[in-house]
């Protein structure tokens, strides 16, 4: 993977993905290292992301990177008007590597087209996120002690939201079985379902959340997005639809962990966060590991 | 009618391309598709034709042009029925189906309108998939959305 871009979760194969995830863990033992120190990493937040560049940003930094970039359009040229081809070509002179968020779809794929230094996708649009991809899988598998044939179940806006999307594309490789809960409105996409298929895999879909959190290694609860929707009204329809409370785990398998992508509204109540199997800071936490890996392969340090 | 007489309802040529079997309502995509409009070569073309086959049918008939297999394959996304016929002398020289292409490049737009290729200036490249139905669509290198086939607009 070295010099490779990272646009897309299905950029990478399963040995990929579980390289990343042990490079990670060696991170996590000892994350501050020199390895990166003659390194200069770009980070252009075209749109605003705090946790996400500031995740990034620190990994950089503990590995010894020096780090440029902005962290709003506003602040940048894009401003004046200058093309996303141009900020990348001209962004290349000063940096080995380019970490990006844009909000328009497949900008991420573009700049690793015209980008002579590798891009690492942070985020484009509604598409793709590949790095929550990874620190998900680092976080299920750190808690469950493997990836492999777990019960995983999605709670929330299946339809509208990438996060859920990647993720399962991703658990494809593990013999995972999907229990699906969300509103009827907001399914999974065909799309998904069918490579879920493809992997002859397992999935159920519920509308009911109580009922299937039993069956579960792994609660992965997402917030339904209004800006998302198209239509204000749809959304006023569904924004309530989930509310996991400490109450409702009481039957849940003991390994159960919650997780979740942030940031959270009121789909998860605050009397779980003192629970054992909250596990969504922790989670966050884990994007520091994960992303010292990425820029550490890619970079070809370790 | 006479298959002769049938065929003539649209002027034979001496040399160049007959397209037939075009469903009769994308005999005009099919045109634009090809930039026959923008040749100077005489084109002649029918539509609601008679047709055992498919009931009506559109025929395009263009003089002195022939096509590479990738150029007459852009019309396989909306004419996948279509049949080639290249006229040399008056003669058939050669028959052939259109094929769908596996991927389809710069002539699509891509139907999510916050998409790279409909903000800045990206040449536009799907690969085609099929859904479970079996269903072609064309989905975006850049944004990852699928464009299905009622919503293909040619640029």
């Amino acid at each position: 993977m070295k010099n490779k871009s990272l646009v897309s979760i299905n950029d990478y194969t399963k040995d990929e993905i579980i390289r990343i995830l042990d490079l990670a863990e060696s991170f996590e033992r000892q994350p501050r290292q020199d390895i990166l120190k003659d390194k200069v990493i770009a980070s252009l937040f075209f749109e605003p992301s705090t946790r996400t560049r500031l995740s990034f940003e620190s990994a950089a930094q503990q590995l010894g990177a020096s780090v440029i970039g902005f962290s709003s359009a506003a602040t940048s040229s894009v401003q004046k008007g200058e093309t996303l081809k141009d900020t990348i070509l001209t962004v290349s002179n000063y940096s080995d590597l380019i970490v990006m968020r844009h909000s328009v779809d497949g900008s991420a794929r573009w700049a690793s087209e015209v980008s002579p230094v590798p891009i690492i996708n942070a985020g484009d649009g509604a598409n793709q996120h590949p790095t929550q991809c990874l620190l998900d899988l680092y976080s299920i598998r750190k808690t469950q002690g493997t990836l492999d044939n777990l019960d995983i179940m999605f709670v929330g806006d299946l339809k509208y939201g990438r996060t859920v999307h990647s993720l399962t594309m991703a658990l494809c490789h593990f013999n995972t079985r999907f229990h699906l809960v969300s509103p009827v409105e907001l399914k999974l996409p065909s799309a998904v379902k069918q490579h879920i298929k493809s992997a002859k895999l397992q999935y159920e879909q519920y509308t009911e959340l109580s009922e299937v959190i039993p069956k579960a290694d792994i609660l992965y609860m997402t917030r339904i997005q209004r800006e998302r929707f198209p239509d204000p009204i749809e959304y006023e329809k569904v924004k309530n639809s989930y509310n996991l409370t400490l109450s409702m785990l009481e039957n849940a398998r003991p390994n159960l962990k919650v997780l979740h992508p942030l940031p959270r509204v009121n789909e998860i109540n605050t009397d779980v966060d003192s629970s054992p199997m909250a596990y969504y800071f922790q989670q966050a936490q884990n994007g520091v590991y994960v992303r010292q890996a990425l820029m550490a392969a890619i970079l070809g340090r370790v | 009618m006479s298959d002769k007489r049938k065929e003539l309802i649209v002027s034979a040529i001496s040399n160049g391309t007959v397209i037939d079997h075009i469903p009769t309502d994308r005999v005009f995509q099919v045109i634009k598709i090809l930039g026959l409009d923008q040749l100077s070569n005489p084109l002649y073309f029918g539509v609601n034709l008679e047709s055992k086959k498919f009931g009506s049918k559109g025929i395009i008939k263009v003089s002195n042009k022939f096509f590479e297999h990738e150029e007459i394959n852009k019309i396989a996304l909306v004419a996948p029925s279509a049949t080639l016929i290249e006229i040399r002398d008056y003669e058939v020289v050669d028959k052939r189906d259109v094929t769908i292409p596996e991927t389809v490049d710069k002539i699509v737009k891509c139907v999510n309108p916050n998409c790279i290729t409909n903000k800045e200036e990206v040449t536009t490249h799907f690969n085609v998939i099929y859904d479970e139905n079996n269903v072609m669509k064309l989905s975006c290198r850049y944004c990852e959305k699928n464009t299905s086939k009622e919503n293909i607009f040619f640029i």
